[in-house]
């Protein structure tokens, strides 16, 4: 075991290695570079390859052949170079291909700036690119979780043959927490009998292909995916509840601005609220059975993002019209404030469940 | 009885879709030999791309990946670079290598990654139906150049070897054509020097096969062989434009 102070961009580049990945494409974007330089230094130190690639569209197909290759592989950018990736985003989720992308999200849309966001909420959660398809989106709110939720998603990714991604702000990225390592857990990655390694290596030829221009095919291929989809929704989602079970305002927030609301909680409580918080840990699956025990006992539900409500309507859709939804939310790169959530929390806590 | 040609090991026994008069067929028939001569079917990885040849990927006895519209030449990096003593071949229409995946084309070519690209160029989009490619000649007329192309509004065509020759880390570039039976003799040791220096660990290596669309050139089997002669090769001259020797 080993103790570190470690920014939140080395935390991905080292998870990612204890995870076992070997190979990572990229291309710099702020507040995303330091996971390049990060990795650049480290893989060829331990046998692996760091490229940098002429664009994000050159990243993730690198990310696609080393895939199809059979190795654990990454990438890392943060929202115009994500958005340059969804192209092959749907080609690997139809081809059925793990890897992880990590989308370190800034102001938006357009160039937008580089403050801290969480405005790449539906394009993570809700596709992004063509077709019926879903990625696994992990939300970690701290170093430390950074580092042991890579691991995590290069499992997923593995487990179910598609892409997962680590959705963070800049300000996960940039700050820096104290981190425990623990080297004992190596680390098993699964075969991979369908990679295209060369016909010798293994004994039928491999094919991999996300073309069915039978129709009856391509909906079979599809039915396949929904049935993995409702499997991972069934087993994998995660989230934390924090000071639910008496709470009458639930505020539901993840990353950044989850830690910001916990203290909000306890800040409340104090003031006589009584206040509790849902974190969802995956947003994709999301955990909408918690919403939907919650929305039983609490009067109403306060989304809180750095966006204009995007989570929000997935705590819509989970609560299913039995506690009313407000929404809170700083844009362009603001962070919400304890006490301006605080001062919201109050608003709706009188509101309560009368929906106004 | 002597038998003196059989289907190559490295081409499967299931029937092609192509048009007839269509020189895809021939070109996969050619990396397949190749392949098969070269004893190398058993660490072969093939890329197809978007267009007529999509199913390339069908057709290869080797392990094949389908790649998006362009982007054949950066997956074939990220397998070579996780499986550097694999084969590596992309198999590229023109409207596929030279339009939207010309920036992975020019870089992959930059980065003198150790593959072999076989570039089938028929002037038009085949798949689609018959627009125009970057390669479609002055003044043909395709179904988004009603009035023949003109280079005020959609600029001259590009010559993919041409443009490559020069660059560091391309190690063989050669046009060839599949129009006649010696030129596809020609074409076949083309494709075969193509691998051999893939394998001689050199770098990046490129065939580009000129070819027929008859079924959107609007002309028969025979004629669109005789455009080829009179129109297409003209502007595409075919030869070795480098070799270990240098630039030609
Ligand atoms: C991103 C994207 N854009 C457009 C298309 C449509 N498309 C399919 S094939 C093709 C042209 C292929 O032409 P070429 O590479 O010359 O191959 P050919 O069909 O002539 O063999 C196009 C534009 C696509 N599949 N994907
Ligand atoms: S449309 Fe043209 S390129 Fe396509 S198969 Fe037919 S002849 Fe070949």
């Amino acid at each position: 075991m080993r103790r570190f102070l470690m920014k939140g961009n080395d935390a991905i580049g080292e998870g990612a290695i204890l995870a076992g990945c070997r190979h990572f494409f990229g291309y710099p974007i702020t507040p995303q570079s330091e996971v390049t330089h990060y990795l650049a230094k480290r893989l060829p130190e331990i046998g692996g390859l760091f490229m940098q690639a002429e664009s994000e569209l050159a990243s993730i197909n690198l990310v696609f052949g080393a895939a199809c290759a059979g190795a654990r592989v990454m990438t890392a950018s943060s929202g115009p170079g994500i958005s340059l990736m969804q192209e092959e985003l749907s080609f690997l989720a139809g081809s059925e291909l793990p890897c992880v992308l990590v989308n370190i999200m800034r102001g938006g849309p357009g160039l937008g700036n580089i403050g801290p966001s969480q405005a790449d909420y539906f394009q993570a959660t809700k596709g992004g690119g063509h077709g019926d398809y879903h990625i696994i989106v992990l939300a970690p709110n701290s170093v430390q979780e950074i580092l042991d939720i890579m691991k995590k998603a290069f499992d997923l990714s593995d487990m179910y043959r598609m892409p997962a991604m680590v959705l963070a702000d800049g300000i996960m990225g940039q700050m820096m927490e104290p981190v425990v390592i623990d080297e004992e857990k190596s680390v098993e990655i699964p075969p991979r009998p369908w990679a295209t390694t060369g016909r010798d290596y293994h004994e039928d030829r491999n094919e991999i292909n996300s073309l069915f221009v039978i129709l009856e095919e391509m909906e079979e291929v599809n039915l396949r995916l929904l049935h993995k989809y409702e499997e991972i929704c069934a087993k994998e989602t995660l989230c934390e509840e924090y000071m639910l079970d008496d709470a009458e305002v639930a505020l539901v927030a993840f990353g950044t601005v989850s830690r910001i609301c916990r203290a909000v909680v306890d800040k409340a409580r104090e003031q006589g609220i009584r206040a509790g918080l849902v974190r969802p840990i995956t947003l994709w699956p999301f955990p909408y059975d918690v919403i939907s025990r919650t929305a039983k006992s609490v009067q109403c539900f306060l989304a809180v993002e750095m966006n204009m409500g995007q989570m929000f309507e997935d705590i819509e859709i989970g609560a299913k019209g039995r506690a009313p939804v407000y929404h809170y939310g700083r844009l362009g790169g603001m962070v919400p404030l304890a006490k301006d959530i605080l001062e919201e929390l109050k608003k709706v806590s009188e509101r309560g469940g009368t929906g106004q | 009885m002597k038998k003196i040609t059989a289907r190559p090991y490295s081409l499967r026994d299931v029937p092609f879709h192509y048009c007839p008069g269509c020189m895809h067929g021939i070109a996969h028939r050619l990396v397949a030999e190749v392949i098969d001569e070269l004893g190398v079917s058993g660490r072969t990885i093939g890329i197809s791309s978007v267009g007529c040849s999509v199913f390339a990927k069908h057709y290869f006895n080797v392990d094949m990946i389908q790649a998006a519209h362009g982007r054949a030449p950066s997956i074939a990096t990220g397998v070579k670079r996780v499986l550097p003593d694999r084969v590596l071949f992309t198999y590229q229409g023109d409207g596929d290598l030279a339009a939207i995946g010309i920036g992975d084309f020019i870089h992959t070519a930059y980065r003198g990654e150790k593959i072999t690209t076989i570039f089938v160029n028929n002037t038009v989009y085949g798949m689609t139906g018959g627009q125009m490619a970057p390669t479609t000649l002055i003044g043909q007329v395709t179904k988004t150049t009603p009035f023949g192309r003109s280079v005020e509004i959609n600029g001259n065509p590009i010559r993919a070897c041409e443009l490559i020759a020069p660059v560091e880390g391309v190690v063989y570039v050669e046009r060839v054509s599949l129009h006649n039976p010696k030129e596809i003799i020609k074409a076949k040791k083309a494709i075969r020097k193509a691998f051999e220096m893939q394998l001689n660990g050199v770098g990046f290596s490129l065939v580009e096969a000129l070819s027929a669309c008859p079924t959107n050139l609007g002309l028969s089997p025979l004629e669109a062989i005789k455009w080829m002669e009179e129109k297409m090769i003209p502007f595409y001259p075919l030869g070795v434009y480098k070799s270990p020797a240098g630039v030609v």
